[in-house]
């Protein structure tokens, strides 16, 4: 199997994310969005990897999964503090500086 | 199991070698994958979009165990699967499972441009990449000739020792970060015994709350309690189920009405029963005067 194909896979999947983000309004399933797309950032880079038949690919894609961890851990946190100061998850909600 | 090893080591090794098992395994899990991530994005419960999430990282991990990356695949069903999603659950179910979104649209034919945009960046991705040489796979090098782990380790603690340096002060900066933002400042003193005694006999309900009424037909911690004089009282229900009642469309407060009035229907015809068996010894529950 060649890894043009799970790079495909990647790309398909790093664009339904993209979509998700700008489409979902729900705090959390934009989040999941992200996740997802970084998933598929991940795909990709394991799939260089074996294409240049070294580990520097799986070696960053591990640093992405930690540095999604983190970013996880934060969103959330921040999100329901949201939640606590205005009682909604909906990113429609939180427009103090629109106007 | 000899199907799954065979196909470990044809994928695993991360050789050229193109296997049948390898194909029809790639196309199930990258239809699984897609699927699972379409319906994420179109679904509007969150709690399903989790369990649409957890699909495609499971079928990723799957895929980085037939690249050669096993240690990655471990890494992706703990750490992600296990972990992040279940805190995304956990943040859920803090927030409320039911937060379903919104289906209007605050600006207009955003969806639509959202869709255009995406078909877009679907289309440069794969133009570019179509140009771009996507060689073959090489057969693993002498780094990954001791094994995935060891040589993953090799390279983090030698050529990237100080990104993962960094990585461990980025992780406690998050759980700091995660410490100072979910927690709560006390506004006012933490009330005393004593003065939550007060406050209870203050507010007029010494007793505890009451239980939940039992009916002839109804038995269920939503049903409203029976006072004693005839009434009902909705504060023996919890509000979060008298929430899930107006949710679920039911209403308690009928089935009590209707309740009562079956009981009353059965407490008549047992004395209508009592009054045609008469005087007959041990048949009623009470028995009358004249017997004895």
């Amino acid at each position: 199997m060649s890894p043009a194909y799970y790079v495909f896979l990647a790309v398909i999947l790093f664009v339904i994310g993209g979509v998700g983000v700008l489409v979902r309004r729900n705090a959390i399933v934009i989040f999941m969005c992200v996740e997802l797309m970084l998933n598929a950032c991940n795909l990709a880079f394991v799939a260089f990897a074996r294409m240049h038949g070294n580990l520097d690919g799986q070696v960053v894609a591990f640093f992405v999964m930690v540095v999604a961890a983190a970013e996880v851990v934060v969103g959330l946190a921040i999100l329901m503090a949201i939640y606590r100061a205005r009682k909604s998850a909906s990113v429609d909600d939180a427009n103090l500086l629109k106007y | 199991m000899s199907h799954a090893s065979h196909l470990l080591a044809a994928g695993g090794g991360g050789t050229n070698l193109d296997s049948i098992y390898v194909q029809v395994l790639y196309w199930i899990l990258a239809i699984f994958a897609v699927g699972a991530a379409i319906a994420m994005v179109c679904v509007r419960r969150a709690v399903h979009c989790a369990v649409m999430l957890a699909i495609v990282m499971l079928a990723l991990a799957v895929m980085y165990a037939m690249q050669g990356a096993p240690f990655l695949a471990f890494v992706q069903v703990i750490v992600y699967t296990g972990a992040v999603l279940m805190l995304f659950l956990f943040v859920l179910m803090l927030i409320g499972v039911s937060s379903a979104d919104s289906l209007v649209e605050t600006i207009r034919g955003q969806r639509l441009w959202a869709g255009i945009a995406g078909i877009f960046l679907a289309v440069l991705l794969i133009l570019g990449i179509g140009h771009a040489a996507i060689g073959s796979a090489n057969p693993a090098t002498a780094a990954n000739g001791a094994g995935n782990l060891t040589g993953i380790a090799t390279l983090i603690f030698t050529t990237y020792v100080f990104p993962f340096e960094v990585t461990s002060a980025l992780l406690i900066t998050a759980a700091l970060a995660a410490m100072v933002l979910a927690h709560r400042e006390r506004t006012a003193p933490k009330p005393t015994q004593r003065e939550l005694a007060r406050r209870r006999v203050t507010s007029g309900h010494v007793a505890p709350e009451p239980p939940p009424g039992v009916y002839a037909t109804h038995d269920a911690v939503d049903m409203p309690a029976l006072l004693p004089d005839g009434s009902t009282t909705d504060r023996s229900v919890s509000p979060a189920i008298a929430q899930r009642d107006i949710e679920l469309g039911r209403e308690p407060i009928r089935s009590v009405t209707a309740d009562l009035a079956a009981e009353a229907r059965i407490e008549a015809a047992r004395q209508v029963e009592e009054a045609a068996a008469g005087g007959a010894p041990g048949k009623g529950r009470a028995p009358g005067k004249d017997e004895r």
